[in-house]
């Protein structure tokens, strides 16, 4: 069965995919064994009991216990998936990485129609943000870059990059309404929330196929997506954004690709922030990708 | 008694009734047999229109970008330009075609419609217990209807955040949500109403020897019904007011500080919780789903018990599990919610109900299916449909199982998956069960019958038109393909494997539109020139078929007042000759009197 569903789902990339795939073939072998089951006795009782053929009812009809049967049969089934499947396969989807498996912390800003990506860069720590100093064409997220810590910060937009066989912890948040976070080849898939920072935790077992990375991708069947699930707005249909994974090495080279020039010491204010993440982005033209997401975004916001 | 009271003080009413004038007796009627009537016709109207959205929105996405021919003109250019249709537009529609679904047609039908038709005849009551609550209730659902109707009219067009109208997306979207709001305070007014009338009708004006355990099912189902909407609704009243006042008074009970939308800090007072709103909808909105199904299987027993010519098999199982559903889906709306942000514990709980609440389900199908055993079947219009609404429903049920658990959720949650599960619940389910009541009891009030012929060219189409158009969303839902989108996913990759299906999909809606037909036709052609009945053509038990074959209108419903002797379904008995004993027929049989039929039932209350 799983295979079988396997035909029309997309591949599961993840760690904790395979157990979710595996419910949820079983969870489908116990529909299609009800189904069949009562759809042959359906067919069979509509032939046997038809006016012509049985002119006249039986008052006490069946007096067969065979469905009090079924029913304990589907009970006990249920408990099974339930307390052996579900309820552990739940429990491990929330539970955090430990922190010595070194897990890589992301920040994932979701807003009409783009998922922003926020790294905390070298220092591991995330660069403080502030709503008024959003800026939709430059600084979307509102990073204060005159705080220390947000000077290595890297912000992506529709560009999620990450690191294969490493735990990922997603903390995810929204700036606008309602947006819901799904990676299908991850099983991944989780509601961003105003006003709340959601963490999801999984872990990539595969890298992205070169040869279907953006932006060949996306007339390709092989690439890897982040849809948004949560009807947000008009242009929900296009809030879409790219997943890649890398090998360890290859990642940390990304991240310092992406890596913002040094900046100088004395803080600035926002608007000279634009003009510096801008001049990284064309720095990185050559990097086509990165040029092709930044326009697409803009597109989207434009459109927005 | 106050059934026989009520039985005078209704015989006084009819007679002056007959000097009222048109307008009181047809338009501002109290006779519920007129408001049935009243519901029914408002009810399928909205039915056919909600429909109609979704044609519009099944051309969008079976050639996404195209103009929509013929008739795209006619959509104005704020929703169409060059009758290509927008994605604010297209988003009005799906937020339109789910509210006008559930909320304006399918429980008015269910309820408004057939409840109010006939639950008092199946009682054996002159009327409603309260006349004037009664015209209230459809007044009130009437103006409802009409607020969301112009709705389309109104600048930005009608509420474009989904049926269930997530805030904060609803709280920014245009003036149309706030008519949205206004509409569903009527419409919830309206249910209330009605739920009441319900309660107190089926408990006070029963007919003597109509014990709670000789209820018809279809009167079980509407009593169970009433109770969900009578405890379900008022929370969801509570956050339609409170989103009204967010938008229209600036509250913000459901909307957090901080938000910037299109790069602008959005000045609201803010602390408020987006996740209260959904907590309060699905506490509604989950009963609802049984609201949609209970009145469906009451109609699809009935219809069965008087087509195998059998009593319903396991009767008592059937009620108590009908009450015990009852109770269960107030505790089971957070599984629309496994992915805002779960906890194991919280989860488990949801997961845990949601499990229950299928055995209730699967021991009321089962019944229905084991009724079928030793049956005389015939197949009468009303009967095909009733016969495919337990395969259909049994799809329905069986995909909700991966979507109550909340691991194979992930994957699955908000991806046409849900779509197809629970269009399987409420579209060939709960609508053709409305079908086969509409077949089934049109001779009642009509004293007509409707076209056999017809009835099947209705029938066979459209049960192969609606599974071309939901079967196919379980593949699509399997690839991961999100709902509510513009485009049907055309952008998306791991969509590109099934998007050949939305053509195909699209092609049997229209063709569904196109099955319809034979059924309008018929419902009006039957009126003036179906085939002449006498009052109980259908050869049924139930207190309905002893009125005469179309009641009059007014109070008092019965020529004499009825006595009932027996079960709701005594067919088929044992040493007696015809095939079946009406529940107010006084001849003795053997089986007459202690008629528990154990067997059927011992074991399965658990």
């Amino acid at each position: 069965m799983k295979d079988f569903l396997a035909r029309w789902m997309p591949i599961d990339t993840s760690e904790h995919g395979g157990a979710l795939d595996s419910m949820n073939a079983l969870v489908h072998w116990l529909m299609a064994v009800l189904f069949v089951g009562w759809g042959l006795y359906f067919i069979y009782v509509l032939l046997r009991f038809r006016a012509k053929k049985s002119p006249r009812a039986s008052y006490s009809g069946s007096t067969s216990q065979v469905s009090t049967w079924i029913e304990g049969g589907v009970i006990l089934v249920e408990v099974i998936l339930l307390v052996g499947f579900a309820i552990p396969a739940w429990a491990r989807w929330v539970t955090p990485p430990s922190p010595g498996d070194n897990p890589l912390v992301v920040r994932v800003i979701a807003q009409q129609f783009a998922w922003n990506i926020h790294y905390a860069g070298a220092d591991g720590i995330f660069g403080h943000t502030d709503i008024h100093l959003i800026n939709e064409a430059s600084n979307p997220i509102g990073l204060d870059r005159g705080d220390a810590s947000a000077a290595d910060d890297i912000v992506t937009i529709n560009q999620l990059h990450l690191p294969v066989n490493r735990p990922v912890t997603v903390l995810l948040s929204s700036k606008d309404v309602i947006h819901s976070f799904g990676l299908p080849v991850m099983r991944v898939k989780q509601d961003a929330i105003p006003g709340q920072e959601i963490p999801i935790h999984f872990t990539a077992t595969m890298t992205t196929p070169t040869e279907a990375r953006f932006p060949g991708c996306a007339a390709d069947k092989e690439c890897w997506e982040i849809a948004c699930a949560q009807l947000c707005g008009l242009g929900h249909y296009r809030m879409r954004g790219f997943l890649t994974i890398h090998e360890p090495d290859e990642f940390e080279n990304w991240l310092i690709a992406e890596a913002p020039e040094p900046v100088e010491a004395e803080p600035q204010p926002a608007g000279l922030d634009a003009s510096t993440a801008e001049a990284e982005a064309s720095d990185h033209a050559d990097h086509a990708d990165h040029a092709d997401h930044a326009d697409h975004a803009e597109h989207m916001r434009a459109a927005g | 008694m106050s059934v026989l009271e009520q039985e005078e003080h209704g015989s006084d009413e009819r007679a002056g009734r007959h000097k009222e004038p048109f307008w009181k007796r047809y338009i501002f009627s109290q006779d519920h047999k007129v408001i049935g009537i009243q519901y029914g016709f408002t009810a399928l109207c909205f039915l056919l229109f909600g429909f109609s959205l979704m044609l519009l929105m099944r051309w969008q996405l079976a050639f996404p970008g195209k103009p929509i021919p013929v008739i795209g003109g006619l959509l104005g250019a704020d929703n169409a330009p060059g009758g290509i249709m927008l994605p604010e537009f297209y988003n009005q529609l799906g937020a339109m075609h789910g509210t006008i679904m559930v909320f304006l047609a399918i429980v008015p039908l269910a309820v408004g419609a057939f409840g109010n038709y006939v639950v008092p005849l199946q009682i054996g009551a002159p009327d409603m217990a309260f006349p004037k609550l009664n015209m209230a209730s459809y007044w009130v659902y009437f103006l409802g209807g009409v607020t969301m109707f112009a709705s389309f009219f109104v600048p930005g067009g009608a509420a474009n955040s989904g049926w269930t109208s997530y805030p904060p997306l609803s709280e920014i979207a245009t003036q149309g949500q706030t008519w949205w709001l206004v509409g569903m305070v009527f419409l919830i007014t309206s249910s209330l109403l009605g739920s009441v009338n319900f309660i107190v009708t089926i408990f006070h004006l029963r007919a003597k020897g109509l014990t709670l355990m000789r209820l018809p099912f279809f009167v079980w189902s509407q009593l169970v019904t009433a109770f969900l909407l009578l405890l379900a609704f008022p929370p969801l009243e509570a956050a339609g007011v409170f989103q009204l006042m967010d938008r229209v008074f600036g509250t913000s009970f459901f909307m957090p500080s901080g938000l910037v939308v299109s790069g602008e800090v959005v000045e609201v007072a803010g602390g408020g919780s987006p996740l209260l709103w959904q907590h309060l909808f699905w506490f509604l909105a989950h009963p609802e789903v049984y609201v949609l199904i209970l009145p469906a299987l009451g109609i699809v027993a009935e219809v069965i018990a008087n087509n195998t010519r059998k009593p319903l098999w396991g009767y008592k199982s059937m009620v108590y599990a009908a009450v015990f559903l009852g109770f269960m889906s107030f505790i089971v709306w957070a599984h629309h919610m496994f992915l805002t942000g779960m906890g194991t514990t919280i989860s488990a709980f949801f997961q845990t109900t949601t499990m229950i609440i299928s055995i209730p389900s699967v021991v009321i199908l089962t019944a229905l299916l084991m009724s079928l055993w030793g049956a005389s079947i015939r197949f009468t219009t009303p009967m095909l449909f009733a016969l495919a609404f337990l395969p259909m429903f049994g799809i329905g049920g069986l995909t909700g199982l991966p979507l109550g658990l909340s691991g194979s959720d992930i994957h699955l949650h908000d991806t046409y998956y849900v779509i197809g599960h629970f269009h399987y619940v409420v579209a060939p389910g709960t609508i053709f069960a409305m079908f086969a009541g509409i077949y089934y009891w049109f001779p009642k009030i009509t004293g007509r019958k409707m076209n056999d012929f017809l009835g099947k060219l209705h029938f066979y189409p459209s049960f192969v038109f609606i599974n071309m158009i939901f079967m196919p969303m379980f593949l699509q839902g399997l690839a991961g393909v999100s709902r509510r989108l513009w485009d049907g996913g055309e952008q998306y990759s791991h969509a590109q494997g099934g998007l050949h299906w939305n053509e195909f999909m699209s092609w049997g809606a229209w063709l569904l539109l196109v099955a319809q037909l034979p059924f309008i036709f018929n419902l009006f052609w039957s009126i003036k020139k179906g085939k002449k009945v006498d009052s109980n053509p259908w050869q049924a038990t139930t207190l309905e078929w002893a009125a005469a074959p179309s009641p009059p209108i007014g109070h008092g419903n019965f020529a004499e007042v009825p006595v009932v002797y027996r079960p709701a379904y005594e067919y088929s008995v044992p040493d007696h000759p015809g095939d079946y004993l009406a529940q107010n027929d006084p001849t003795e049989t053997p089986t007459e009197t202690p008629i528990e039929t154990p067997d059927k039932t011992s074991g399965k209350e658990g």
